[in-house]
């Protein structure tokens, strides 16, 4: 009864291995058949976790903005994204002409399957994990750079200038902000020395690493924000801008799929910082009871996502030019020297024995003040320039 | 050694049959009026003027490339910081004036002033 | 009767050889980028079929993410590309197809008498884990790869400043338009 306990899903999955082995089957294709079946339940599982994570933003975005939010539907409101789903299913799809069928139908499907692939490797428990490859870093990049891809068919084959130029800008500010992300993602790996996601995980028994490397850390989240679209960089698909979108021909389902997928992106990224920067399924007694683990990570997840909707509700949206200076600017350079930094950091520690967590602190605090002494001298100059034509003109 | 990556092919599949399956859903249930105003493209209401193509900007091939060039440095640097806890002093400052070699090339595009979004 | 890994590999196979016909043979240049993006993806399913898992998400990453999308803006930024409809296949295709089987045949007759191209691959001889450390190691050590290593960097240097030369008169050329409208 205890093992039921500690260990639900995988008893689950031993009980109907041996039970389909002895009907007669090969046990390689049992494997098959309990792989596409946690497959399949962990995509509809991620697809209907939408409906609540849709109605917690709307809660909370309302009581920032000091009002209720949906009330009416149920208690508190709960299905109310169920109503606005019945009500998606039964509008008309209406293909505009001139538009290329295939990358036109195609495009949603594939930003869908870019995000829910993200939740492949993500560990959920200590023993609980869809694919335990040794490349999933790189892996999380690449996947989901995919999504880039859909937006970039999306916005290409409907026959309209306004979803090119907004697809196009949306794709630019996406590769854009893959770099920091990219950089900041070597950091963990850096600092547990694989880039499989349970081998980071494990690294971090110690001391999460947002405490090692809090720059990075930070980086990471808010490349991933500007990834995702979201506020405060959510200039190309907000809603009182919604025309320069992407998905301006896009109606029905197919617009609804775009909408599960941004949201479900989001979650994606909370979901991921927790697990690179702040220990994912790690916290006491985890190694007795390693269904706890999902408690834990379900638990930082929560966390990171409110800061998600939090940030949402508090901070004007940026300009266009605004979110490419910064990106290039700022966050690389800053990306780059705490690379550099932490690499040279960790060396250090380890070669001189001296405490790892207070030398990584000390060479964030280094890397904080000299980012705040080059900001100084470089607003000097700024204010220096602007004053000059005022004095000689 | 290859079940993991049944795995994702299986859940990339599940990812795109699963949305398929809702917006075929969706096909069944929705009344089919077509008419040409509903489908010509859209433009704020008013009628369509000129191509439907656009000249693009010179900015998004200039992110586009940096882009390249900084997603094939982290890919060099993955074996690098996997290598991480073997790895001498010398080794990683190897790595780090790598990085600096190609902060230069930032750093060039900058004052060059074409990361500039006009 | 075929192993899973041979028909694996056999519709791979297909769709990547229909992918790369199509790149070859469609009259627009949009799609054209499109199916490569299809024949890269081929290759990636490849490379996890002959168990080299980090270089499948490379080239996903590389390729696809970044290679292909660069691709897609240039063809847009070319004026009028996207209005282009050319027909892709010369009058004389005949004489290139009995020239390209000719040239297959002839390989596949060389590649046969070569013991060590038909031989079944030995097995690896690290674990995976172990190939990345030492594939992170040996790009470093001074007796291997260091000297390709940051050559490499200088190269990617080079491409960076030699595209932005190139590039120069289309984004200077923009400002002006930006600055005299």
């Amino acid at each position: 009864m205890i093992d039921i306990l500690k260990d639900p899903i995988n008893w689950i999955g031993d009980l109907l291995s041996t039970w389909l082995v002895g009907l007669g089957l090969l046990p390689a294709f049992v494997t098959f058949l309990l792989q596409l079946l946690s497959a399949v339940i962990l995509a509809t599982t991620l697809l209907l976790l939408t409906f609540i994570l849709i109605w917690a933003e709307r809660k909370i975005v309302a009581r920032i903005q000091d009002r209720l939010g949906p009330n009416r539907v149920g208690p508190f409101g709960v299905f109310q994204t169920v109503a606005d789903l019945l009500k998606l299913v039964t509008k008309e799809l209406i293909t505009p002409e001139g538009v290329d069928r295939l990358p036109y139908n195609i495009a949603p499907l594939l930003t869908v399957a870019a995000v829910v692939g993200l939740w492949g490797v993500m560990p959920l428990a200590p023993t609980l994990l869809g694919a335990d490859i040794n490349v999933g870093v790189l892996y999380i990049i690449s996947i989901g750079a995919i999504g880039t891809l859909g937006i970039l068919l999306a916005g290409m084959s409907s026959n309209n200038k306004y979803a090119l130029l907004g697809a196009f800008r949306t794709v630019a500010v996406m590769i854009s902000y893959a770099v920091p992300m990219v950089l900041a993602l070597l950091i963990p790996v850096l600092l547990s020395g694989s880039m499989g996601m349970q081998a980071i995980v494990v690294g971090q028994r110690g001391a999460p690493y947002f405490l090692l490397a809090p720059v990075a850390g930070i980086i990471f989240f808010v490349s991933s924000l500007a990834e995702v679209g979201r506020a405060p960089f959510d200039l190309l698909e907000a809603d009182s801008e919604i025309v320069a979108g992407y998905n301006i021909e896009y109606s029905g389902l197919k617009f609804g799929m775009f909408f599960v997928a941004e949201f479900l992106h989001a979650f994606t990224i909370s979901a991921l910082t927790a697990t690179l920067f702040l220990g994912g399924w790690s916290g006491p007694w985890v190694d007795l009871y390693p269904i706890l683990g999902t408690l834990y990570f379900l638990i930082k997840t929560s966390i990171v996502y409110f800061v998600v909707i939090w940030i949402r509700g508090s901070f004007p949206r940026i300009r266009i030019d605004q979110m490419n200076a910064l990106n290039w600017k700022f966050i690389t350079p800053v990306a780059l020297a705490g690379l550099i930094f932490t690499a040279v950091a960790e060396k250090v520690a380890v070669e001189l024995e001296l405490q790892r967590v207070i030398v990584h602190l000390g060479s964030s605090v280094l890397l904080i003040v000299l980012i705040i002494v080059v900001l100084g001298i470089y607003a000097r100059i700024t204010r220096r320039q602007a004053k000059a034509p005022a004095i000689a003109g | 050694m290859l079940e993991p990556w049944i795995f994702i092919g299986l859940l990339l599949g599940a990812g795109m049959l699963l949305p398929g399956v809702a917006i075929v859903a969706n096909w069944l249930l929705s009344p089919k009026k077509p008419n040409a105003i509903k489908q010509s493209t859209y433009e704020c209401g008013i009628e369509t003027v000129g191509e439907t193509n656009v000249q693009l900007k010179g900015a998004y091939y200039i992110y586009a490339l940096i882009f390249v060039v900084f997603d094939i440095e982290a890919v060099f640097l993955f074996p690098w910081a996997v290598a991480y806890k073997n790895m001498q002093l010398y080794m990683v400052l190897e790595g780090v004036l790598f990085i600096l070699i190609l902060a230069a090339g930032l750093i060039y595009a900058w004052r060059k002033g074409v990361l500039e979004w006009v | 009767m075929l192993s899973l890994l041979q028909i694996a590999f056999l519709v791979a196979a297909f769709l990547t050889i229909v992918s790369a016909i199509m790149v070859v043979t469609t009259p627009s240049m949009v799609h054209a980028a499109l199916w490569l993006i299809l024949a890269l993806a081929g290759a990636a399913v490849f490379f996890i079929i002959l168990n080299a898992g980090f270089l499948a998400v490379v080239q996903i990453a590389v390729y696809i993410d970044a290679i292909a999308i660069m691709i897609i803006i240039v063809v847009m930024l070319t004026e009028g590309a996207t209005r282009q409809q050319i027909r892709q296949v010369s009058k004389t295709w005949w004489a290139a197809a009995i020239a390209a089987i000719l040239l297959f045949v002839g390989l596949i007759a060389i590649f046969l008498q070569t013991p060590s191209l038909i031989a079944e691959a030995p097995a690896l001889v690290m674990s995976q884990d172990a190939i990345l450390e030492d594939l992170g190691t040996a790009l470093v050590d001074v007796n291997r790869y260091i000297i390709p290593f940051e050559i490499a960097s200088v190269l990617l240097l080079a491409a960076l400043i030699g595209s932005i030369m190139v590039a120069w008169p289309l984004v200077k050329g923009d400002k002006k338009e930006e600055v005299e409208a």
